[in-house]
């Protein structure tokens, strides 16, 4: 079992708004180890995308990191500010957007995007950097990537693009990665390529991604580990394959029956029933108990992190029983995906 | 390419023709320019005589084809006023005109652009909302208006600049300029800032949108994310997108600018285009009017005609679009 | 179709709420009304009925502000060459000004507003034919069309007004046309045209509305613009004579004397109309703020 490379305790992140302050992100704990791929799901305004952008200090006024630590390899960089802030993002911990239309600049031309990233951190000639953008193309898989960096992005698929994106993330040799919903926009087959290439890189690099995602099919495939996020807190942490194959969670189930590919053709899909609660109007206690087909009365009270012997956690008055696993403890402890 | 120039280049003939019908039906309809012309007391044979020899007798639809004829032929006329071929004597006054709108966009582009992104990176500082402040003043208050303040504060009370004329000037490359010399350049910079606010408020709100539209893009927060300077982020991003719809008003503006010319000149009797037109409207001129018009069409429409061109060349999706 | 009566003075307090966000456009607004209040009243405010040649006494030319004249009463803002009271003479110049930037805006808004509703509604031929043809004006700058036509039409209130809306209704046109086009292309028009609902009542009812808000920003600018063209072109001593005086012929009057010192004959008109016309854009600038749809908090 490695170091984790990457580790949030209680990580806070508030929204100033006229109405008062909004927990976006509420107490969020995870750790990735190197070469590890932790898969964050949640519904939108769950704050998982909030999440990733707070890692790397990109939340904005009115937002604000009001508490708990981000790690990378050790060091807090939620206290770095200005150049001191500048130099990790991007060298040892990069970032990939969702929308790959928007991610990269319409009017400049992928070399000088790619040149810049490469120069923001080390004192390279052009020519260089331009190499060095070259063979980071080539290993996301782009052909020709000469003629690709002289293109505007215009010019390319979206597919194409994440891939630029991807390239542009990796130019530094990052710890972390973190991948907000990177392949949503994109088409299935391509969302295939592109995750199969993902998990290529994490093995053959060592670096961690933070794959943050609504869509637990993606998951399911990619991902070593699983946080489930809800509304601003994480309700459901364990090893992929046992979250998928038996949810503790309520609301992790729900999210796995609703799935369209485990049903057969015209059977109804079940549904969580309700909608996302806004965060300006959170019920007191569990934030699920009104949506939650297993409420009782305890629910109205803040629930306890239930740890289980398969190194399980999840946020929960009523756990799911599966037959094998009983829950061990009550303690609040963090959930560790490195190995 | 050669396609979409040749489509522009035709666009901007229709209008020039479309224009000297207007500008020659509207400025021949009315007044008589004989009545200015001659003593009203002369005798009616002199009047016959002086009607036939401007051609003011013929039917309206051949005046206008000979007046194009001779336009095609570099004939503008002569003005009843100064007795002169109106080419010419637009042409001697143009040097000025141009100058004074070259110093006034350059006075507008030096402060505006550095101003307008200021406010719009830190669009909640006190700064930036005096700056959009001033903006506001820029455009809304009248320019005429501003050149007496000007005259004011700087010639009447404190005595540093001249009130008005335009000083020595140098020949240069066939053109009197003023900007060569120390004393030109006093001459210069109370109606060039003059003529400047205008386009600085305007160049200090378009520049300002573009920031905070830019700033506020993914591609901003995925060069943060980069660990580019703020510096990179603001000379890279920020400035190569706003630089297109920057040259484009650029562009546009430096044609207004040479007509607003009209009122600066005036304020500070300076010896421009616009100074002319504005006396020849006085005496009804007409030779002079219509030269006037026609040739700020035609500039109009060369220098619309150019922004096209650069658009194309700042903006890689419009590239695409008219190479297909 | 009216509103329930209810619901429209409910959007009109939820507008001045938010009119209200800020200062500097309330104050601007009572600046308007006062300015507006004194132009009306004129005749009962001013202490001299300033274009009545026979009550100037030339004894009282070039007073400085401050001076008591021969009428007994003092010149707060001094007298011209003429011996006019300047002060009286804003007042009444203010009328001249303020009636010719409601008239020319009005009917710039009506001119405007039927061509660019014609376009959006017929569209084809003959929007692409208006909306040439606007373009190419909006090219222009107005200052230089105002200037042709004011030479061609000669002086006058009535030449004037024709020649400023000429030059400014385009921006009016341009506005609706934009706003009605996008509402034309709206799934809801096509079905409504298929009806046999009559063209003007689609065209009244839903093309109309939705291109209001934009304009009655244009609309504000563009009073402010003529007035502050008036002036120019009156500056330029092509707007209306000393007879009848604006507030621009009334700085042109006073221009000449600026150089000896006598600041007071053009600064202050000159104040009263920067005034008028920033107040009127600041307001402009936050009913922008208030209707534009992308408004983010």
């Amino acid at each position: 079992m490695s170091e984790a490379v990457l580790s949030v305790q209680d990580l806070r992140t508030q929204f100033k708004t006229r109405t008062g302050m909004l927990n976006a992100v509420d107490g969020v704990s995870f750790e990735v180890g190197r070469g590890r791929i932790l898969g964050l799901v949640g519904e939108s305004g769950s704050g998982k995308s909030v999440t990733g952008y707070s890692i790397l200090g990109l939340i904005e006024p009115p937002g604000l990191i009001a508490g708990g630590e981000v790690l990378l390899n050790g060091r807090d960089i939620t206290r770095l500010k200005g150049d001191e802030l500048r130099r990790v993002r991007g060298a040892q911990i990069a970032m990939v957007f969702q929308d790959p239309m928007m991610t990269l600049n319409p009017v400049l031309k992928i070399g000088t995007q790619m040149i810049a990233a490469v120069r923001a951190h080390d004192r390279v000639s052009r020519r260089t950097a331009w190499e060095r953008a070259r063979d980071a193309l080539a290993k996301v898989g782009i052909p020709s990537p000469e003629e690709r960096l002289d293109a505007y992005p215009h010019q390319l698929s979206g597919g194409m693009r994440q891939r630029v994106a991807i390239a542009i993330a990796l130019l530094h040799r990052p710890a972390v990665i973190i991948a907000d919903e990177p392949t949503t926009a994109l088409d299935v087959s391509i969302q295939g390529q592109i995750l199969a290439e993902v998990r290529r890189l994490a093995d053959e690099t060592g670096t961690a991604f933070v794959w943050v995602t609504h869509d637990l099919a993606v998951v399911s495939s990619l991902a070593d580990d699983i946080c489930v996020m809800y509304a601003g807190r994480i309700v459901e942490t364990g090893a992929a394959a046992d979250v998928i194959a038996s949810p503790r969670h309520p609301y992790t189930a729900g999210l796995l029956a609703s799935v369209p590919a485990e049903h057969e053709p015209g059977e109804r899909l079940p549904q969580v029933p309700g909608s996302t609660p806004s965060l300006s109007d959170l019920p007191p206690g569990c934030a699920f108990a009104p949506r939650c087909f297993k409420a009782g009365p305890a629910c109205t009270t803040t629930p306890p992190i239930q740890k289980f012997e398969d190194g399980r956690t999840a946020l929960c008055h009523y756990p799911i029983e599966s037959n094998s696993c009983q829950p061990l403890s009550s303690t609040s402890t963090t959930y560790r995906s490195a190995s | 390419m050669i396609g979409f120039l040749i489509q522009r280049i035709l666009q901007a003939l229709l209008v020039i023709v479309a224009m000297s019908v207007i500008v020659f039906l509207g400025v021949y309809a009315i007044g008589n320019p004989i009545d200015v012309m001659i003593d009203p007391a002369s005798d009616q044979a002199l009047r016959e005589a002086l009607i036939h020899r401007y051609g003011l007798d013929l039917p309206l639809i051949q005046q206008y084809f000979v007046f194009m004829n001779n336009m095609l032929h570099g004939d503008l006329g002569e003005s009843f006023i100064y007795r002169l071929p109106v080419l010419s004597l637009i042409f001697s006054r143009f040097p000025a005109t141009l100058e004074l709108a070259l110093c006034a966009m350059l006075i507008a582009t030096c402060l505006g652009i550095p101003l307008g992104l200021w406010a719009g990176y830190k669009p909640d500082a006190l700064s930036s909302k005096a700056i959009m402040a001033f903006s506001v003043l820029g455009f809304s208050v009248p320019t005429f208006w501003v050149g007496l303040l000007l005259i004011m504060t700087f010639a009447v009370e404190l005595g540093w600049l001249p009130s008005g004329g335009r000083g020595p000037t140098a020949n240069v490359l066939g053109m009197n300029l003023s900007v060569t010399s120390l004393e030109g350049l006093s001459y210069i910079i109370l109606p060039a800032l003059n003529l400047a606010l205008f386009k600085l408020g305007l160049l200090i709100r378009l520049t300002r949108a573009g920031t905070v539209e830019v700033m506020s893009s993914d591609y901003v927060r995925f060069a943060r994310a980069q660990g580019l300077s703020e510096g990179k982020v603001v000379g890279l991003h920020v400035l190569k997108n706003i630089s297109i719809p920057i040259v484009t008003v650029f562009g546009l503006e430096l044609g207004s600018t040479l007509a607003f010319a009209v009122v600066t000149e005036t304020v500070f009797n300076w010896p421009g285009m616009g100074k002319l037109i504005i006396d020849s409207i006085t005496v009804l001129d007409r030779p002079v009017m219509v030269a006037y018009l026609i040739l700020v069409v035609f500039l109009f429409v060369l220098i619309n005609l150019a922004v096209d061109l650069i658009y194309g060349q700042l903006d890689p999706r419009i590239r695409v679009k008219a190479s297909s | 179709m009216s509103a329930p009566a209810e619901t429209r003075w409910s959007r009109l307090s939820q507008f001045w709420s938010d009119f209200r966000q800020s200062p500097v456009a309330v104050a601007a607004l009572i600046i308007i009304a006062t300015i507006v209040l004194m132009a009306i009243l004129a005749p009962l405010v001013a202490p001299q009925d300033p274009y009545n040649q026979e009550a100037l006494e030339l004894f009282d030319a070039r007073l400085e502000p401050g001076e008591i004249g021969s009428g007994g009463y003092v010149h707060w803002l001094g007298t011209d060459a003429a011996g006019r009271d300047v002060f009286s003479a804003i007042l009444y110049g203010l009328r001249t000004s303020l009636i010719v930037g409601v008239l020319a805006g009005t009917f710039a808004l009506v001119l405007g507003g039927v061509v660019g509703l014609i376009a959006a509604y017929y569209g084809g031929r003959i929007e692409a034919l208006i909306m040439r043809v606007i373009d190419l004006q909006l090219s222009l700058p107005a200052i230089l069309l105002a200037l042709v036509l004011v030479a061609m039409l000669g002086q006058g209130l009535p030449q004037l007004v024709a020649a400023l809306v000429t030059a400014q209704y385009a921006y009016f046109a341009r506005t609706t046309h934009g706003a009605a086009s996008a509402e034309r292309r709206k799934d809801y028009i096509e079905a409504a045209l298929s009806t046999p609902i009559p063209a003007r009542q689609v065209l009244f009812r839903h093309l109309l509305p939705n291109a209001l808000p934009p304009l009655i920003v244009v609309a504000t600018v563009q009073v402010a613009n003529s007035i502050a063209l008036e002036a120019t072109l009156s500056f330029l001593g092509l707007g209306l004579p000393l007879t009848q005086p604006s507030l621009g012929s009334l700085i042109s009057n006073g221009f000449q004397f600026l150089l000896s010192g006598r600041y007071w004959i053009s600064i202050y008109p000159g104040i009263a109309l920067m005034l008028t016309v920033v107040a009127i854009n600041l307001v402009g600038d936050q009913v922008r703020t208030i209707l534009n749809p992308r408004r983010s908090r």
